[in-house]
């Protein structure tokens, strides 16, 4: 197992985090979110409560926006626009 | 999905039941065990704080550097504040169970191998219990290689002895401990009673001149000097450097400009930014000053000074300390118990290590069923448990070989860190922070720089790892 990163579609990226604790899902998502081009989303995905509230502070301070959280069954998928 | 969310509430009625049984069923057996029982009601509710809040010393100044969030540092400072508070009140009562530690360059190495520990293991001492507590098997295996490492730590000898300074050797030599404890031999045996024992113990509140024990004392030196000033510049300078950067952003293109009176909303953003890591650092920290309170007034109940002699009265007096006593801090500390434990199984299976200091001469190695900070460690996961399946977050997680290697190496640098620095993130720093210890705050400088230097290693490694990742990926 290792951390995946793919196109999903034209401008949107997936970086499945599963079974990763901390701090890889928050560094990865910065590195990535880092790597994509204003407006693109990167839609996270992870089991690690506590990088919800990291990765949540963090978009909070750079300024990209969560467009979308859902969290069932202690897994977490957040869809993220990076900001211009 | 629902019928699972409602079988996770059923598990979590059924630990509170079982923590609720042991404490009924004990002290029907005797009322010695309300000792051991309040260790574990207090375990319960840090379980439950630490859960709630991901409350996480290891995310403090990793996330900081490495994501630049301040969340922790602010839910640390918080609970430090509140922790202090109540403390001081039971210090100038005459009720408080705090000792200051020798402090000096050494709490800072501790501090420092601690922190890169902490950084590469993915969470700090407390931050994996409650992390095992959710389930997750990486935050298991760095307690064990914490407790392996520390317990080992603690009684090698042999080439170790070898890298003794000579002074060491004859400072502890000349304390004339009892001929079996052999303080001349052992790295850690040389380093406590050659090196440490010769440092102070300095509270703020001793540098003023005031006693520990007096109000002002409690109040000015150890709570205003030592713990509300330093914090308040530490959030400051994560302010400024950190915090204000979200809030600057928005402001400028609300208003244009940003004046210096807006700083004062900023600032008070960073600070309740994160509800649930406020919140869950005001309980943790009155909890853990009322900790105190309870245990000092548990030992003048039973007339005792140490859990050791409740133990003897139970009949149980295997692991005692050469002097009668065994680990019983009276506040919350995570490490010594871990050691202790596997120090426990290690001489059942005939390592002799009680001819050390620190398990021989001061914490022992009693029955981990009988020890009343593992039943406090013990009852943290449970807690841990408890909200993480109330909150459907619960997970059983296997580590993978990365993982596993990250989570050993971590935790044999915690171990480390905290047998050098008397204590972990919990023991040596924010207790003795929050008892105006100056060697708490030592310790969590090189906490901090620990930090640094393990989020720079990481950037290195996870950079390395992207690369070659994103190859083949168009971005």
């Amino acid at each position: 197992m290792a951390v995946k990163f793919e196109k999903k579609e034209e401008g949107v990226y997936t970086l499945d985090c599963v079974g990763y604790v901390c701090p890889h899902p928050q560094i990865y998502t910065k590195k990535m979110l880092e790597k994509i081009k204003p407006g693109e989303i990167l839609e996270v995905v992870f089991d690690n409560p506590s990088s919800s509230e990291s990765i949540s502070a963090m978009c909070a301070s750079n300024g990209n926006e969560i467009i979308e959280r859902v969290a069932e069954g202690g897994k977490y998928i957040y869809k993220i626009r990076r900001s211009e | 999905m629902e019928e699972e969310a409602k079988k996770k509430k059923i598990w979590a009625l059924v630990i509170i039941g079982f923590f609720a049984l042991v404490s009924a069923l004990t002290y029907a057996y005797s009322d010695y065990y309300v000792y051991l029982s309040a260790y574990l009601w207090f375990g319960l509710i840090y379980g439950m704080c630490l859960q709630y809040g991901r409350f996480c010393f290891a995310s403090a100044f990793r996330d900081l550097f490495a994501v630049g969030v301040p969340r922790m540092v602010v839910g640390i400072m918080i609970a430090t504040l509140f922790f202090a508070f109540v403390s001081s009140f039971v210090t100038a009562t005459g009720f408080s169970t705090f000792h200051p530690s020798p402090s000096g360059i050494h709490s800072m190495i501790a501090g420092l191998i601690f922190g890169i520990g902490m950084v590469f293991a993915g969470g700090c001492a407390s931050g994996s219990l409650y992390k095992t507590g959710e389930g997750n098997g990486v935050a298991l295996l760095v307690i064990l290689s914490i407790s392996v490492t520390q317990s080992s730590f603690a009684d090698l000898g042999g080439w170790l002895n070898k890298l003794v300074p000579a002074s060491w050797h004859a400072s502890a030599t000349s304390k004339k401990l009892p001929a079996v404890i052999n303080a001349g031999d052992g790295w850690l045996d040389q380093y406590l009673a050659g090196y440490v024992w010769n440092h102070d113990k300095v509270t703020f509140a001793k540098l003023l001149g005031l006693k520990n024990e007096s109000i002002f004392g409690a109040f000015g030196g150890n709570l205003l000097v030592g713990v509300i000033i330093p914090a308040l510049v530490m959030l400051i300078v994560v302010y400024f450097f950190w915090g204000r950067k979200g809030f600057v952003r928005e402001r400028m293109k609300e208003k244009g400009a940003v004046s210096f009176s807006d700083h004062f909303t900023g600032f008070w953003r960073m600070i309740s930014l994160s509800k649930r890591t406020s919140i869950a650092g005001l309980i943790l920290g009155v909890a853990c000053g009322l900790q105190m309170f309870v245990i000092e007034g548990l030992r003048i109940k039973y007339g005792v000074r140490n859990a050791g002699e409740i133990l003897t009265r139970l009949g149980s007096d295997f692991g005692l300390s050469i002097q009668g006593t065994v680990f019983d801090p009276g506040y919350w500390y995570v490490t010594t118990q871990e050691a202790q434990w596997v120090g426990w199984v290690m001489h059942k299976l005939g390592w002799n290590n009680m001819d050390n200091i620190f398990f021989g001469y001061i914490n022992g190695i009693p029955n981990p069923a009988l020890n009343p900070a593992d039943w406090m460690s013990l009852a943290l996961i449970g807690g841990a448990a408890i909200m993480a399946l109330l909150n459907n977050e619960f997970k059983f997680k296997k580590p993978t070989m990365e993982l596993a290697i990250w989570a050993i190496a971590g935790g044999f640098f915690m171990g480390i860190g905290s047998r050098l620095g008397l204590g972990c993130n919990v023991g040596a720093f924010f207790v003795r922070v929050a008892n105006g210890d100056i060697g708490g705050w030592l310790f969590g400088l090189g906490m901090i720089g620990g930090a640094f230097i393990g989020v720079k290693f990481f950037n290195w490694w996870t950079e390395r790892k992207m690369a070659k990742e994103l190859a083949g990926l168009e971005i």
